[in-house]
């Protein structure tokens, strides 16, 4: 039994390691690692944007953004998107507190939110494209399709993450510390978030 | 058996340590709850300017509605605010190279249309 108690140790002290406690800092290096990612990730939308900042007037005498968009629709879907971020807190907490059932189940109402914004996305673009804007239409539809594309890319990666967590919880097949998965996959989610956020203002609330 | 007790009770406080050396203080789920109700009160204000013509102010009301609604999430939902600050460095470094790169690219592409 001594042995046994021993080896479980040894093996639990290694998985504590990699959450924080073997790492020089004294903190997570996984958790340390996914800020620096969405550090970098900040760059790749700053560019995205600053481009579209630049190229949004650029449709001659085509459709602009002030014909094109949709509010009230992409304000549903900003609000969908938002309260996905809620749910996704609400999934951490109860990973935290070891409660399997409400973790996969605020997981799974987190991505059925996501793919419902993912969704509205697809139905705005299929509406632009019927409208005769492409993504080869101007520099304004290109930076546009290109912005929001991305951003919706990064959703659905989201949705797919969430989904193979469920799946993971469900199988009790998690490697390493519940809680910190399903935090980093907060943290990437909250920051999809949050770069809507920036987009839905300035692309589509902003007049250009 | 005693050993397993003692390696469980080692466990537990092994997990409160597990994010960072220090276990952040995380709030209940009330807490998250208002906030998301003041970030939807926020977008309800940003999306009123739609249809309310706000004239120039619009545009600086809408920036720094967008500046709280962002710094809410970033703080509260991302636990920047309870976490250890080494993340925060990480994340504002890549922020500010964005801002920066993001003012550097509008001020050059004015600069050569002049």
């Amino acid at each position: 039994m001594a042995d046994i108690a021993v080896h479980e140790a040894v093996t639990s002290h290694d998985d504590h390691g990699a959450a924080g406690h073997g790492s020089i800092t004294g903190i997570s290096n996984n958790k340390l690692a996914m800020w620096l990612f969405l550090g970098s990730e900040c760059l790749l939308f700053g560019g995205l944007i600053s481009t579209y900042m630049l190229y949004r007037g650029r449709h001659g005498s085509g459709v602009g953004p002030a014909q094109l968009f949709d509010i009230p629709l992409t304000s549903v879907s900003s609000f969908v998107l938002l309260m996905s971020s809620l749910t996704m807190v609400m999934a951490v907490n109860s990973a935290k507190r070891k409660d399997d059932r409400n973790t996969n189940l605020w997981l799974t109402v987190t991505a059925l939110l996501g793919s419902l914004f993912v969704g509205a996305q697809v139905y705005e673009f299929t509406s632009f494209y019927h409208e005769g804007v492409g993504f080869t239409t101007s520099l304004f539809s290109s930076s546009f399709f290109t912005l929001t594309g991305f951003h919706g890319v990064h959703v659905s990666i989201g949705v797919i993450m969430l989904l193979a967590m469920v799946a993971i919880i469900s199988r009790n097949k998690v490697a390493g510390d519940k809680a910190e998965v399903v935090e980093m996959i907060g943290l990437y989610w909250h920051f999809v978030d949050v770069v809507w956020v920036v987009i839905f203002t300035l692309v589509y609330l902003i007049p250009a | 058996m005693s050993a397993v007790t003692e390696h469980a009770e080692q466990d537990e406080h092994a997990g409160h340590h597990a994010h960072g050396g220090e276990e952040p203080h995380v709030p209940k789920d009330s807490y998250f709850i208002k906030v998301a109700l003041w970030l939807a009160l926020l977008t309800a204000l940003e999306t009123s300017t739609y249809w309310i013509h706000l004239g120039g102010f619009a545009t600086p009301a809408l920036l720094i509605m967008m500046t709280i609604k962002f710094f809410m999430i970033v703080m509260i939902f991302m636990h920047l605010k309870f976490d250890n600050k080494l993340f925060s460095l990480m994340f504002y470094i890549g922020l500010g190279l964005a801002i920066f790169v993001y003012c550097v690219a509008l001020s050059t592409f004015q600069f050569f249309a002049r």
